[in-house]
């Protein structure tokens, strides 16, 4: 976004020309003839017509895209100016590595015509910078002398895989159509570098994709349509271009600012309309009169051009009226005077041009016609069944402005709304415009210097400052609104004040119709500024105050290197499922569809490490710009609490909010079934997958479902240890969504834990040969898990260093060391444990094996066996012990888990079963015997 | 003469100053306050475990281990010993950060997860407070952990005392994260479990197994009985820098004649038969250490011997001392009840109708009791536990047809019925008979 900042001196205004020629009555949308661009301050008028080329703006200055343009066309509101194109790419669009396909040195006027589908040709027709002229050089024939730089050259065609000729009829229509206009360039050089390609070089614009902004902007364009109910959008008519004027002027706020600004309807006339409500939100009030400013910089007349008749005419009502009743001595006649005025005193070009009159109700001029027009339009629904008289009504409200009873002659559903509430505090606009007194924006502004302003102003600021103290719900940030100077509007931060404000409106006004409340909750995500909540803190443990040791010696340098946790250099035997997963996903990625997959395994088999891998290989690729952009997050259904936490997790991860389970379910639902603007592919990893599974499953369900929407972009990637978990657990419906793209990790064999081991050591010498042999046959044999394998190779180095005498000195780790490493994972202790016990704990054991034999059973209660016991003592010559001694003995070999015990309330009757076999408690009392 | 008194009593004085230092010595030592010098008979494991500790603390190496041993062998002490010989080390004293849990205190993972960040006082602890919800205190903890790596952050060990407890939480989300974090690349950790049972492998889900290193230290103490007598000596010995020499030497010289006499030997070498761990022997000599007062300077063999007494004592031959003479003869009457019915459960109706036979045959000196009376005997032996019901539903049966089953061996019976005082000899009799 930073870089739009320098160019933001120029300001381009697009008006549509002629008549709409289609109402696409499904779409709602206008089709028109050609669209008028003007340069601020500038009289010359660039025409675009669909057929002509046109350069549209990306994120390379110097090179702007070309595209064709088929058609043009806005909805209803004419708020959203859309054209549908067919682009054309530059070489250097090409991606990196496929530009040698090309197979000679490019012109550096060529450009290619595109028929790849990864690209959206429907774009915001405010991107369009000017036209240019493309020409068509047939194949064999050699491009043109440098002639013009304004001319592009087509002669193939590139459809994201290989270079072929394009065939003339493709161009044919066009340049029957229209004829070649030598692009005139819509600006003058020196505001506007865009539109002429100067130079050259070899820039490295290797987007496969035309422009991911101008996509993103035209996707955001469809999106705030969609939220639109197309009702109101002819209501909105002069505000829509009031904002498309001011949006054509800053373009850094070009989607996101829109989106917030122009988008709402409803909101935005409440916006206007709450500047009345409340005093305290005076906030909104500063930024329509900046968005005023804004216009008024441009020349009068574009205004007056830009409105379209009916608008302008009530407009000029507004303007006329409310002068009249602040006790302004503008003459009434002249309608267009005080807008004349306001323009030009803000243009500074003669600020005492018309000085009999005060300069602060020229200002409240401004602020006014936008808050009439509002209410005009709202009356001039075109779904008003009343739309005859709406003309008297127009003439009415802009004085209803300024008397407080604003019922007789409101529109019926206007009083619907929550008019009530507002009605007192427009009665304190009306007190504060006889004081002249709400201009206090425009007192900040350096324009403004005059005392009485500057007073007016120090005392409204003060007012609001008492409001706001009362007045939560707006935020510190908000104050800053109250200085909108005109940079200050361009500012990024100035969208999400726009946000939040806008929020803040349709929180206000809540229930007043349902589109706003889905407004305000799609809203919610993208407010940045959040009230400081108290838990804002950290996680972090404490940092060191000491450095880490890095290792020393040999030993130590492969113990790191085979600790777990060290992230290898490669996965070695993975390569089969790990371009599976690859391809699965990068044409997931690429597609921008979504999908599932299903990957199971025993632990230890590298299930997540493969996917890590895959990821990192393809955010590496989508670094190089080979693939589109994608996101990724991972869940893991161990790190939770319960399985709705997932949604927590996920949204949180997604866009960094905290909510509560439901409302993340709702949000994440809301987010992957809506198209969004820009949005860009989720990869999901959801590890563990059969912890989120509920009596219900629709947790799983929803990770599932999600996925087979039309514009979630979504790619589900689960993991699990059981491979016919879905059959297993899954419903019918859950486990056909999954669908069956399955993969299934092998336990390691014996030769690829060994290569595992030897990858990971990478050339540091400290195993033999035969000794890592003998470790990953072991491991191979009993489970295949690459962790145990790592973890027994670590514990034969620290064998191997305890065992020499200095630990220097310690050389290779031996077979010996291995072996005693595998001893101490893998043997029971069951049997030392045994030998270990105490004379009684053996005659115990003894004991049981004795009554079991006499019982033919494998379980006695303990009164048999302590019988035993005492026989068995009196035998060895002992002291026979006492019954609370034998308990107490048994109850030890219990805690051990030698014997297996029931529940100790039973006392003498509760049942002993043996843990370990008859034959291992004899072979390891033998020794004792003899 | 009054010189003389004078000095007799300084030195008693004397003498009961040394007596309370020993015993302040001793207890501390045989109640687990003090951590001994060395751990003994425990070399290898010592090492094992502090040059583990050592890597975690000085190289930020991810370590998990878990000591097995059964109760009393010192698990907790090698522990403990480890951590202060680690803590002692300059670089690390500053660098690690314990977290302490029990399996008995930290019920379950929620409880656990706010004792782990209160201990490791991370930014969501105000105070002695943690705030959040459970999954909030998981999140931050886990995002912590995830945002340290090996070289930059502080080490945590945690130690994890009754570990197999820890498995029976839900999921044993706890474990698999804690273990998690000590497999990946995110702050160095330690997980230390401390436990008694030796299949706690098996309690383990498998993903939570893969991801512990398998690491297990036993702490099975094959201490022959010779080491034993001399620990027991060592453990009762004065240490050197004790104030007084002359009475160091003549406790030192006390204890040496003491562990040589053959009582002493006989009954540490039933105790060691019985059990090998240090906490029973503790107990023995502390009961042991009680006796000696200032006008008995030093320990007896007499003194272990009633000290190995109250420790070996049957504790329900002591409840029998304790009966009625009707609720002796009605035990009586349920001994011969099973060794008729070969230990099946029997009720009141049967035990009565035994005891009224006996009456009826040789009732001497004992009368006729009402029944009610022999009721409220038989409900005391039940209170007593000396008799337990068999039936789980013990309401829908009446009281004197419920089953029963002697919790008493034979053995203790008839110990009993020696050891009781002024007991009828017909009761004797009866009781010896074969027949009933």
């Amino acid at each position: 976004m930073v870089r739009y900042f320098t160019r933001l001196r120029v300001r381009r205004i697009y008006k549509w020309g002629g008549r709409p020629y289609i109402f696409d009555r499904k779409l709602k949308s206008y089709g028109f003839e050609y669209l008028n661009m003007s340069v601020e301050g500038q009289e010359a008028v660039t025409t675009v017509t669909p057929g002509q080329y046109i350069l549209i703006e990306g994120n390379d200055d110097e090179y702007p895209f070309v595209a064709k343009l088929l058609k043009l066309f806005g909805d209803e509101s004419h708020k959203q100016k859309k054209a549908l194109v067919q682009w054309f790419l530059r070489l250097s669009e090409v991606p990196q590595n496929k530009k040698l396909l090309l197979g000679r040195s490019p012109h550096p006027q060529e450009i290619f015509y595109y028929l790849g589908r990864a690209c959206d040709d429907e774009i915001n027709a405010e991107s369009i910078l000017g036209t240019v002229h493309v020409q068509h050089v047939p194949e064999d024939t050699p491009f043109p002398e440098p002639g013009t730089k304004d001319t592009l050259y087509v002669k193939l065609s590139w459809d994201t895989k290989a270079f072929n000729v394009l065939d003339p009829v493709l161009m044919q229509d066009t340049s029957a159509s229209t004829p070649p206009k030598p692009a005139l360039p819509l600006f003058t050089p020196c505001a506007s570098p865009t539109a002429t390609p100067v130079s050259r070089g070899p820039v490295h614009h290797a987007l496969p994709t035309p422009d991911p902004t101008v996509m993103r902007r035209a996707g955001s364009v469809s999106d705030t349509r969609a939220t639109m109910s197309a009702g109101k959008r002819s209501t909105l008519e002069a505000e829509s271009i009031h904002s498309a004027s001011k949006l054509s002027a800053s373009k850094i706020l070009s989607a996101k600012r829109r989106g917030s600004a122009a988008d709402t309807p409803g909101v935005r006339k409440k916006l206007q309309l709450s500047i009345g409500a409340s005093p305290g939100k005076k906030m909104t009030r500063a930024d329509v009169l900046c968005e005023l400013l804004d216009e008024e910089m441009e020349s009068e007349k574009v205004v007056s051009l830009k409105l379209s008749s009916s608008v302008s005419h009530s407009l000029q009502h507004g303007c006329s009226l409310s002068p009249m009743r602040s006790g302004c001595k503008t003459p009434n006649g002249q309608r267009r005077f005080p807008w004349k005025l306001t323009s030009i005193s803000l243009d500074r070009l003669s600020p005492t041009a018309l000085g009999e009159q005060d300069f602060s109700s020229d200002l409240l001029l401004a602020v006014i016609p936008l808050a009439l027009e509002d209410e005009v339009f709202e009356a001039g629904l075109p779904t008003d069944a009343g739309s005859a008289n709406t003309p008297k009504k127009r003439q009415a409200t802009p004085r209803r402005n300024y008397v407080r009873g604003q019922k007789p002659t409101t529109p019926s559903r206007r009083k619907e709304s929550a008019m009530a509430i507002r009605e007192p505090a427009l009665g304190v606009l009306a007190e504060e415009d006889s004081e002249d007194s709400p201009m206090q924006p425009i007192a900040l502004t350096p324009r403004s210097k005059r005392k009485s302003a500057q007073l007016v102003s120090l005392r409204i600021r003060k007012q609001l400052n008492l409001l706001d103290n009362t007045q939560e719900l707006i935020s510190d940030g908000d104050d800053d609104c109250f200085v909108p100077s005109k940079k200050e509007l361009q500012s990024s931060s100035d969208e999400e004040k726009t946000d939040s404000e806008e929020e803040t409106v349709a929180r206000k006004t809540r229930g007043r119709n349902c589109k706003t409340s889905v407004r305000t909750t799609h809203k919610t995500p993208s407010k940045k500024v959040t009230p400081s909540t108290p838990r804002c803190a950290t996680p972090c443990i404490p940092s060191r105050t000491v450095p880490a040791r890095q290792p020393g010696n040999i030993l130590e340098e492969a113990r790191a290197r085979l600790h777990v946790s060290s992230v290898p250099e490669s996965l070695p035997c993975r390569e089969q499922e790990f371009q599976d997963i690859y391809n699965f996903v990068e044409s997931k990625v690429m597609d921008g569809t979504g999908g599932c997959m299903y990957i199971s395994g025993v632990p230890g088999t590298g299930k997540t490490a493969t996917i890590h891998e895959v990821i990192r290989c393809l955010q590496h690729a989508s670094d190089m710009d080979e693939i589109p952009t994608f996101r990724f997050i991972e869940i893991n259904g161990m790190k939770m609490t319960d399985p709705h936490q997932a949604y927590v997790q996920i949204l949180q991860k997604l866009t960094d909010q905290k909510v509560t389970a439901d409302h993340a379910a709702a949000l994440l639902e809301k987010r992957f079934s809506n198209p969004a603007p820009k949005k860009e592919t989720t990869v999901l990893l959801v590890d563990e997958l059969d912890l989120l599974w509920t009596r219900k499953q629709n947790v799983m369900y929803n990770l599932f479902d999600w996925p087979t929407r039309r514009h979630a972009r979504l790619v589900v990637l689960t993991i699990a240890n059981t491979m016919d978990l879905p059959e297993r657990i899954m419903i019918n419906r859950v486990a056909s969504r999954l669908g069956l793209t399955r993969m299934s990790f092998q336990p390691y064999s014996f030769k690829q834990l060994q290569q595992i081991i030897t990858s990971r050591l990478n050339k540091v010498k400290a195993f033999e040969e035969d000794a890592l042999q003998l470790v990953s046959r072991k491991v191979a044999a009993l489970s295949g898990d690459a962790r145990r394998c790592l973890d027994i190779c670590r514990r034969a180095t620290e064998i191997c260093e305890h065992s020499a005498s200095h630990p220097s000195s310690a050389g290779l780790v031996k077979m010996s060391h291995v072996m005693e490493a595998l001893d101490e994972m893998f043997s029971s202790s069951y049997i030392t444990a045994i030998r270990c016990a105490s004379l009684q704990e053996q005659l115990f054991l003894r004991a049981v094996i004795a009554e079991f034999r006499r019982l033919g059973l494998e379980e006695a209660t303990f009164q048999q066996v302590f019988v035993q016991h005492r026989t068995l003592s009196r035998v060895e010559g002992l002291q026979p012990i006492s019954l609370s001694e034998g308990l107490a003995v048994c109850q030890r070999l219990g805690a051990c888990r030698l014997l297996l015990l029931e529940a100790s309330r039973l006392d003498m009757l509760q049942r002993v079963r043996l843990n370990v076999s008859q034959d291992d408690v004899l072979y390891a009392l033998k020794p004792v015997r003899d | 003469m009054d010189n003389i008194i004078r000095k007799y009593l300084i030195m008693t004085l004397f003498k009961y100053g040394y007596i309370f230092q020993v015993q302040m010595i001793l207890r501390e030592r045989f109640c687990h306050q003090r951590l001994p010098e060395k751990p003994v008979g425990m070399e290898s494991q010592h090492k094992h475990l502090l040059e583990l500790l050592r890597r975690t603390a000085v190289h930020g190496e991810s370590n998990s281990v878990l000591i097995v041993g059964p109760r009393g062998s010192g698990k907790t002490m090698l522990l403990n010993c480890v951590l202060r010989e680690l803590l002692e080390v300059k670089d690390v004293n500053k660098n690690v950060l314990p977290v302490h849990l029990n399996g008995l205190l930290q019920t379950d993972d929620r409880i656990a997860l706010k004792e782990i960040t209160r201990q490791l006082n991370l930014e969501n602890v105000v105070g002695d407070k943690v705030f959040g919800s459970f999954a909030e205190n998981l999140a931050f903890l886990l995002e912590a952990l995830k945002k340290g790596d090996r070289s930059s952050s502080r080490p945590v060990l945690f130690i994890l005392d009754e570990f197999d407890l820890f498995a029976h939480h839900k999921n044993q989300t706890l474990l698999y994260n804690l273990l998690d974090v000590s497999q990946s690349a995110q702050a160095p950790v330690a997980v230390i479990g401390l436990t008694c049972r030796l299949d706690v492998l098996e309690l383990l889900e498998k993903r939570v197994k893969s991801r512990f290193s398998h690491r297990q230290i036993h702490l099975l103490s094959s201490l022959s009985f010779i080491q034993y007598l001399d620990n027991v000596r060592s453990q009762l010995s004065l240490p050197q820098d004790f104030p007084d020499t002359k009475f160091y030497d003549e406790w030192n010289d006390s204890i040496k004649t003491l562990c040589e006499d053959q009582l002493v030997v006989d009954v540490l070498q039933s105790h060691y038969n019985s059990s090998k761990d240090f906490r029973s022997l503790h107990l023995l000599l502390m009961l042991a250490l009680s006796r000696v007062s200032a006008s008995k300077p030093a320990i007896k063999p007499t003194d272990l011997l009633e000290a190995s007494r109250v420790c070996m004592v049957d504790s329900k031959a002591n409840i029998l001392h304790g009966l009625s003479i009707l609720e002796l003869c009605l035990i009586i009457a349920m001994k011969h009840l099973n060794d008729i019915y070969e230990g099946e459960p029997f009720n009141f109706q049967m035990v009565h109708n035994e005891f009224k036979k006996f009456l009826q045959r040789k009732s001497h000196s004992i009368h006729n009791f009402d029944k009610p009376v022999v009721i409220k005997a038989f409900e005391h032996l039940q209170q007593l536990e000396l008799i337990k019901s068999m039936d789980s539903s013990t309401a829908k049966i009446q009281k004197e047809y419920q089953l029963m089953k002697l919790l008493l061996d034979h053995s203790q019976i008839m110990e009993a019925l020696q050891k009781y005082p002024q007991c009828p000899t017909d009761v004797k009799q009866w009781a010896m008979s074969a027949f009933g």
